[in-house]
């Protein structure tokens, strides 16, 4: 029986596997963005809104956070033509990944927000500044740098996460190794290059992640 | 235009696939917790080598994802001669992935006991696994019980992924039910529920554990605990 490992067959399709980093990037930079505006929000509604917003999105939060993202990709792809609003695939993945980050987001932020010495709000308050103002400077900054670590280990998560969105058809570097299993008949070869190339992404998420923390948080606390 | 409706049959055929989610999960958390011990272990054994292997190993299942891994441990069954089997790949796959988890985990802990505890021990001629057993361990395992907890939900989730290698699960269970009633918002509002179900206790109970811990570390240090979870 031939067992030896042969890589050449599956790394002259090397431009089709740039190509499924390039998907992936790009859907792990979406959903972290829109998950992190809509984490932002519901940790800000959380944290200071009336009861009619705020438990609805703790609701949100324990229901994301205690199901499993692939039963919320499925919900999400199949549910949504329903009542007609009918997504590609690619659609369909970034949006069930940003409900999803989203809540986790929620959880991180509202703890960093909760950080925030109440004395702080109460001095901005009296020195006559504007909600928005303490809350985007007096409350959110100080919030971000306390959860950050947390955060960015999040975005991270989330970047590995995007391997599962090929169960609804969405393209990406996963969805391309089971494609090229299929043509070469490689399977173990793949996924030790897919497995490779996903560590190099995850790798380089964390420098990028410490470097960005670094840049942004300069002062000290 | 479906070929059934989503009645009781169907239902009931949900929450017999939700034995074998509870199974692996099962698996996972035994097979996890044994392993996360081991590489726990070497991640503070007082030999340089045996510490980097550990954290090599930590390093690879926490940076690439779990799907992937699964795969791997999949058809790298068939190059090594064995029949792929997706519970074996699954068990497999599960227990090594949630050893890295837990290893980490039971790190972080390890690490909380005072430095001095360690050098008390030494001091009194007791070596490296005596130490850790007689002595950090027990001190630890309180630290250690909340993000243990919080992980099994984290545990009980991942395990839909087998799903992806044809494992028959809730998850997969759900497409095939899905497939022949096409009522999606059912289909899959069931399975939520069924997983909230099962997640959502063990996320207070770890919430709770996580407060207690919290409060008796107050107590005593007045000082607030920071466990990187």
């Amino acid at each position: 029986m031939q067992t030896a490992l042969q890589f050449g067959p599956v790394l002259i399709h090397l431009d089709r596997l740039l190509a499924g980093v390039g998907q992936t990037v790009q859907l792990a930079v979406l959903s972290i963005l829109c998950g992190t505006i809509i984490g932002t929000l519901g940790a800000i509604g959380r944290s200071f809104g009336p009861r009619w917003v705020s438990w609805p999105i703790a609701a949100y939060v324990e229901l994301i956070r205690n199901t499993p993202l692939l039963i919320q990709l499925y919900f999400v792809f199949f549910t949504l033509p329903l009542i007609g609003l009918k997504f590609s695939s690619g659609t369909a993945a970034i949006l069930a990944l940003s409900i999803h980050l989203g809540a986790y987001a929620t959880e991180i932020l509202r703890a960093g927000v909760q950080s925030v010495p109440s004395g702080q709000i109460e001095a901005a308050k009296s020195l006559g500044l504007s909600s928005y103002r303490i809350i985007r400077h007096v409350v959110l900054v100080p919030a971000v740098r306390a959860v950050y670590p947390a955060l960015s280990a999040q975005f991270i998560l989330q970047l590995m996460g995007t391997s599962i969105v090929g169960a609804i058809a969405a393209e990406e570097l996963t969805a391309i190794a089971n494609n090229l299993v299929m043509e070469t008949f490689r399977s173990f070869e793949v996924y030790i290059v897919i497995a490779v190339i996903y560590f190099v992404l995850v790798q380089a998420a964390s420098l990028i992640f410490a470097g960005l923390g670094r840049l942004l948080f300069r002062w000290k606390s | 235009m479906s070929l059934r409706d989503f009645g009781p049959n169907e239902l009931m055929f949900l929450i017999m696939a939700t034995r074998w989610t509870i199974l692996l999960a099962l698996i996972a958390f035994a097979g996890g917790g044994v392993i996360g011990l081991v590489v726990a272990a070497f991640r503070v054994a007082p030999l340089p080598p045996l510490r980097w292997l550990a954290a090599g190993y930590i390093q690879f299942f926490m940076g690439t994802p779990i799907l992937i891994q699964l795969f791997m441990a999949y058809y790298g069954s068939s190059l090594l001669g064995f029949r792929p089997d997706p519970w074996a790949a699954a068990a497999i796959t599960f227990s090594l992935n949630g050893g890295a988890f837990f290893g980490e985990i039971f790190r972080g802990s390890i690490d909380a006991v005072p430095k001095g505890q360690w050098e008390a021990s030494t001091a009194l001629g007791f070596r490296f696994l005596p130490t850790l057993r007689l002595v950090i361990l027990p001190q630890a395992i309180r630290l250690m019980l909340p993000p243990t907890v919080g992980f099994m939900v984290q545990i009980v989730k991942t395990t839909s992924v087998a799903s992806l290698i044809g494992l028959t699960e809730l998850a997969r269970a759900a497409t095939q039910v899905n497939t022949v009633t096409f009522q999606p918002v059912l289909v899959f509002g069931t399975v939520s529920l069924i997983y909230f179900m099962l997640c959502w206790p063990l996320s207070l109970y770890a919430g709770y554990l996580e407060r207690k811990v919290g409060q008796g570390l107050q107590v005593k240090t007045k000082k607030p605990l920071l466990l990187a979870s």
